[in-house]
């Protein structure tokens, strides 16, 4: 391709530079991302849980230890294996969440671990929680809270055995 | 006649690719065309970064506090901001160009045989690329960094394999602590390092690689940034409120566009987005492989280890070795043929591949088996003998450029080559020692040869600049150049009926003796 007059070429190349200079700056920050519908909180699941072993400590009969070594004659063993978590999040009455989360780990022997998100509407909602971390899978745990979510809030429904049980962060 | 060595890029985008190229060669002129030089100006955003993040570095305060505040307080004085810029829009700048230099070598076919090293580093790197620039973001510490760190956290949650949830550390600002932010200054100083050493490991198969653009351009190129900075300052969003999500994200569509992807789709689906694009880019060259050209072979008989083969190949697939065959000079070429893209430029170079020869078979030292040097001034001949009228013009062309063979007619005769750089300059005066009028070379654009050097060499030998060069005797009026990319067939039709018009002003020349004297033959190999 022949190369244009300097007169000509210079110009073209400042319109050139500054198109992709426009480029560069415009989808650099532009158009802005929606994270969140207008009128939305955002309510978030979060726990990492521990829980009971599948079956109950047991002791061994004396047969059985006897054919163990000397060393490794423990009288209390128990099951490595975790129980899996269930929990279940309503939300004025209506499902949220219900979500049955597996130990990690090869041994299933780690905690359970759960994240989940979802837009709800801003308002003022009542939050009702409830896990299950035992073999039976019967809810031991159970909590309520109602809370004002603004738009934009962010609601992080969290679980710690240790503090006794759910924590409704907001 | 010979057919096509490799049938050229003949796919629609590549033509209208080729097209772009070719008309901001005439604003820029093909040496400062940034479309020729997307990888040098890959290059030039890095050292851009690199300069700019020096600067913010020193300023900077790794600490969960002052990350932010260090930030904010930088931006709020001239320089700052202006590093800041230059620092943002580079990495932006780096984004595009390496998209496009990846459609480009894409659409051109360049990605199979030898030059799958190349490829693949390449596709590897852009995972570098991305964990530099995102990992810039993080260390601003504002609410677009919060969102960010969720994001690609919840993104990693996805990979089952530890059973962790890494997005619990951002869900509220415990976990922000002290030495989070020194790793993260860490892994934002390590991983743009790492990526300078893929880059290195990127261009290592070729030689002369295109890392430094044009005065003209690098200057362009900068003063847009600066511009850019300038008019459009970065600046931070508020400090992070991890009990809110900010109503609208200023996304940086370059760098970030993949936390939206994520947001319409789903973690497992970004990965799988991911994996398909980066497998499915790298596998490539064996996906879509091109029938493999015979490589150069050497002639030891006639290779006296001169090394112009070796000076010459743009991809480093000749070597010369110490001769161990007891016959006297320097060395003896060896071709890498895991190396060699079957361009034919080594046998251009070789100063045994002279058609004046008189040997009885016509051997080079180092030459193409699909195209060897004896078959090339066969072609040549036999064309030579059916051109009629006046001028006679001898056309030596490139498969990969124009299309010479419409060219043809009664007074012009046409040549086509793997690649211009397969040409000894001996050829032309040859051809007209043995009665054409004139002679015109042509192949790729200029700074655009398939082949990466071969026209620039042959521009080189014909100008006297580089061995072996054509003789200073020719008359330069009866020798053309014209550089004409594959879409450009119209062009060099054009510049050949002007070539025609010049060469009819001109007396008809009449054949001359075309062999050398016996004595020079026994000088060569």
């Amino acid at each position: 391709m022949t190369q244009w007059p300097a007169a000509l070429r210079y110009p073209a190349q400042a319109v050139l530079y500054v198109a992709f200079g426009a480029a560069v700056g415009y989808f650099s920050s532009y158009p802005v991302f929606q994270v969140l519908p207008p009128d939305t909180a955002l309510v978030r699941l979060s726990f990492s849980h521990g829980a009971q072993p599948v079956a109950p400590c047991r002791e061994r009969t004396e047969e059985e230890l006897a054919k163990l070594a000397p060393n490794m004659r423990v009288k209390i063993v128990c099951p490595r294996e975790r129980s899996p978590v269930k929990v279940e999040i309503e939300m004025d009455g209506a499902p949220l969440y219900a979500i049955t989360a597996h130990p990690a780990g090869l041994k299933r022997d780690g905690a359970a671990t759960v994240y989940r998100r979802a837009p709800v509407p801003a308002g003022r909602h009542t939050f009702k929680a409830r896990l299950a971390d035992g073999p039976a899978g019967e809810f031991t745990y159970a909590a309520e809270r109602t809370v004002d979510l603004a738009p934009g809030k962010v609601l992080v429904i969290d679980f710690n055995a240790g503090k006794g049980g759910f924590l409704f962060v907001d | 006649m010979r057919a096509m060595s490799t049938a050229p890029p003949s796919r629609i985008a590549w033509r209208a690719w080729e097209r772009a190229e070719g008309a901001l060669d005439a604003a820029f002129g093909p040496r400062a065309n940034p479309l020729r030089h997307l990888g040098a100006l890959g290059f030039l955003f890095f050292w851009t970064m690199l300069a700019s993040g020096l600067y913010l570095y020193v300023v900077f305060e790794g600490t969960a506090a002052g990350a932010y505040r260090s930030i904010d307080a930088l931006s709020a004085t001239a320089a700052g901001s202006l590093a800041r810029g230059l620092h943002r829009y580079a990495a932006d700048g780096f984004v595009v160009v390496t998209a496009l230099h990846l459609v480009r070598e894409l659409l051109a076919g360049r990605f199979t045989g030898p030059r799958w090293f190349a490829w693949v580093t390449g596709v590897v790197l852009i995972w570098f690329l991305y964990a530099s620039g995102i990992g810039g973001y993080w260390l601003v510490g504002d609410q677009l960094a919060q969102w960010s760190l969720i994001a690609t956290a919840e993104w990693f949650d996805a990979l089952p394999l530890f059973g962790l949830t890494a997005v619990r550390n951002f869900l509220s600002g415990g976990q922000m602590t002290d030495r989070f932010y020194a790793l993260l200054a860490f892994l934002h100083v390590a991983i743009p390092l790492t990526l300078l050493f893929g880059m290195w490991l990127h261009i290592q198969r070729v030689t002369r690689p295109d890392v430094a653009p044009a005065r003209a351009l690098t200057l362009g190129t900068l003063a847009t940034l600066v511009g850019l900075a300038l008019v459009k300052p970065v600046t931070s969003m508020p400090p992070p409120d991890y009990g809110a999500v900010p109503a609208a994200i200023p996304v940086d569509w370059y760098l970030l566009f993949v936390h939206p992807l994520m947001e319409a789709t789903s973690p497992a689906a970004l990965w799988a987005i991911a994996a398909v694009v980066t497998f499915g880019l790298a596998a490539l060259p064996w996906l879509v492989r091109a029938r493999r050209e015979p490589v150069a072979t050497v002639d030891p008989l006639n290779c006296n280890g001169c090394g112009r083969c070796f000076a010459d190949c743009p991809f480093g697939a000749v070597v010369v070795e110490p001769r161990t065959d007891g016959r006297r000079g320097p060395g003896l070429a060896r071709v890498l043929p895991d190396l060699c893209t079957s361009c034919g430029i080594c046998a251009g170079a070789c100063p045994s591949s002279t058609p004046f020869r008189t040997v009885a078979e016509l051997v080079t030292g180092i030459d193409m088996p699909q195209l060897p040097l004896a078959a090339m001034r066969g072609e040549t001949e036999r064309v030579l003998a059916g051109l009629e009228g006046r001028p006679r013009v001898l056309v030596f062309g490139c498969d990969r450029a124009a299309d010479v063979g419409s060219l043809a007619r009664a007074d012009t005769g046409v040549v086509s080559l793997l690649c211009t750089g397969q040409l000894p300059p001996s050829f032309i005066d040859y051809v007209l020692r043995s009665g054409a009028d004139g002679v015109l070379v042509t192949g790729c654009a200029e700074d655009g040869c398939y082949y990466r050097h071969g026209n620039t060499w042959m521009a080189q030998r014909i100008a006297g600049e580089r061995e072996p060069h054509l003789r200073v005797s020719v008359p330069r009026e009866r020798v053309r150049v014209v550089w004409a990319a594959a879409g450009e067939r119209a062009r060099l039709a054009a510049a050949l009926d002007g070539f025609r018009r010049a060469l009819a002003a001109l007396p008809p020349v009449e054949p001359r003796a075309r062999t050398r004297p016996k004595r020079k033959e026994a000088a060569i190999g």
